[in-house]
């Protein structure tokens, strides 16, 4: 079921009950025309610097050499980045996506700074890119956002980490969680061989979205790729649900460098953004 | 569309597809877990499209800790080529806008691979019966025309009831007759592409509504085994379907002990 109006919102409303087919040949040619309008506006395509365009330029298969792409989906996840990675400042931003959707309508012409995702290299170690995604990704743009990254990099010799968020909410078990959490469970592609830092995700559980999308199309293309999901019962971001991401960077060690304590005003300006500005007490 | 896991991917023709429809209580999808959960069906290959929702899990039918481990996507393929049957799974519901597309991808699928016929699996809303409907066995089934003359009279001898028409005007008995399968998603969509394409292809559909819709997937599930016998079902006895793992906590975890 869907409840649209053609001037850009677009809401979807779920049941497990499913209608049949709604067919859309009873749209008129002015439907089409917004309708195209509105699919060409949510299509998503990475914007690259002028330096790794002309890398993608010079190289045989138009792609990036990369050993290892490293994408955090989350304000957690991509916190966790920020404050023990991407602080230092061998990191520089490279790329860029801006990803328009019902709940990213945005300005026309984004800057950088307010895109919603980004990737970064290290200029003496460029094998190695990482991507923090913070946005919502609509779920017909999740596979189009896989292929247009993995489209601009070399499969050969490619490792993937994706770093998830998820509520503790969505985690089945018969076992009550609340004591030990934040905690990490891992998902791995068929030709993922390295050892996994934490246990695998249980039944019945499953992974959505950004996360779900990147990994899928690592196990039908036969690339190695390892998923951490990190269960907090937190809704904001917080420093202890960061911190329960170092473990998966242990294989990653020799080529990141993990801080061994985070970068104190990164923590703070990422927290402070959920806190409440005003209140009748403050 | 389809990708195979081995470089060397086997041949389905000859085969006989089953496929579930993503329809009320998901009984088509639940009724496909049983088969390959039952019959050990080792996967072959993946549906990869941008027609439905990702998502991924570990293997929802381990058989011990080391097959635990292997990552599900969406939508894959699993098959027994000594049987000459294959089994596709959905996992996912339909990107908005993209079912068509999908069917239409599917009904291709089917028959540039050379499937001998295909069933598809799938249910209806049980409140749009009307009264005749309420009176006996909830399944129904529909046949294309080519699987028709093949498949017609044992179905017959089966006793099975064939899906009714109804009418476009209810109420107004002699308006045109039209077929309607409220809740079953694109069922009747693949059913009239199947016809008009001249596949073989068979709809098994249940009457139920939503909630704890396993029995509902037995039923299903046994009401095919009638046709296609693909387990052993012993007389005096109830066919034994194997309940993969997946099916733990169907309706959420269990009540957390600090809420007393």
């Amino acid at each position: 079921m869907q409840m649209a109006t053609f001037f850009g919102e677009v809401l979807s409303v779920y049941s497990r009950a499913v209608e049949e087919d709604e067919e859309d040949d009873h749209e008129n040619e002015e439907d089409q025309q917004i309708r195209s309008e509105i699919d060409e506006k949510r299509k998503v395509h990475v914007e690259w610097c002028s330096e790794v365009k002309n890398e993608l330029a010079t190289s045989a298969e138009n792609a990036l050499h990369c050993s290892d792409l490293v994408v955090a989906v989350g304000p957690n996840a991509a916190g966790f980045l920020s404050a023990y990675i991407l602080s230092s400042v061998s990191w520089s931003p490279v790329g860029s996506m801006s990803i328009w959707n019902e709940r990213n309508p945005g300005s026309g012409a984004m800057l950088q700074s307010e895109s919603s995702c980004v990737f970064y290299r290290q200029k003496d170690s460029p094998s190695v890119l990482i991507c923090q995604c913070t946005c919502y990704i609509a779920e017909d743009q999740l596979l189009q956002w896989a292929e247009s990254v993995f489209a601009c990099i070399e499969k050969r010799g490619l490792n993937v980490t994706v770093l998830s968020d998820c509520s503790l909410a969505e985690f089945k078990t018969t076992e009550s969680m609340s004591s030990t959490t934040p905690f990490l469970r891992a998902l791995k592609t068929s030709l993922y061989r390295s050892q996994i830092s934490c246990p695998l995700l249980e039944q019945p559980n499953i992974v959505t979205g950004l996360a779900a999308a990147v990994l899928s199309y690592c196990q039908v293309h036969q690339i190695p790729a390892v998923l951490y999901q990190c269960y907090s019962d937190l809704i904001t971001p917080d420093s202890v649900t960061m911190e329960t991401y170092k473990p998966a960077f242990l294989n990653l060690s020799r080529l990141i460098k993990l801080d061994a304590n985070p970068n104190v005003d990164v923590l703070q300006k990422l927290i402070r953004i959920s806190d409440a500005q005003s209140n009748m007490y403050t | 569309m389809f990708i195979a896991t081995e470089s060397i991917p086997s041949s389905f023709r000859g085969f006989t597809l089953i496929m579930p429809a993503i329809s009320v209580g998901n009984v088509g999808q639940l009724a496909t877990d049983l088969i390959i959960s039952t019959l050990g069906m080792p996967r072959v290959g993946y549906i990869y499209t941008d027609c439905l929702i990702p998502m991924a899990g570990n293997n929802p039918y381990p058989t011990c800790a080391d097959d635990a481990a292997e990552l599900s996507t969406n939508a894959e393929v699993y098959c027994l080529p000594g049987v000459k049957l294959a089994v596709l799974q959905i996992r996912a519901p339909f990107v908005q806008r993209k079912s068509k597309k999908f069917r239409k991808l599917i009904v291709s699928w089917i028959k540039s691979t050379g499937f001998d016929r295909t069933v598809v699996l799938s249910s209806s809303h049980a409140y749009q019966r009307d009264d005749q409907q309420l009176l006996g066995t909830p399944l129904r089934y529909l046949l294309s025309p080519v699987l028709e003359q093949e498949a017609g009279t044992q179905l017959n001898s089966l006793e099975w009831k064939a899906m009714e028409r109804v009418s476009a005007f209810p109420g107004i008995s002699d308006s045109e007759k039209r077929l309607y399968i409220p809740g079953g998603g694109i069922t009747k969509g693949l059913y009239t592409d199947g016809c008009s394409e001249g596949i073989k292809m068979a709809v098994l559909l249940i009457f139920c509504s939503e909630g704890d819709n396993i029995p509902d997937a037995f039923a299903l599930v046994n009401y095919l085994n009638d046709w296609l016998h693909l387990v052993d079902k012993p007389s005096q006895m109830s066919t034994q379907w194997r309940v993969p793992g997946s099916w733990k906590l169907l309706f959420g975890s269990g009540i957390p002990p600090a809420i007393f």
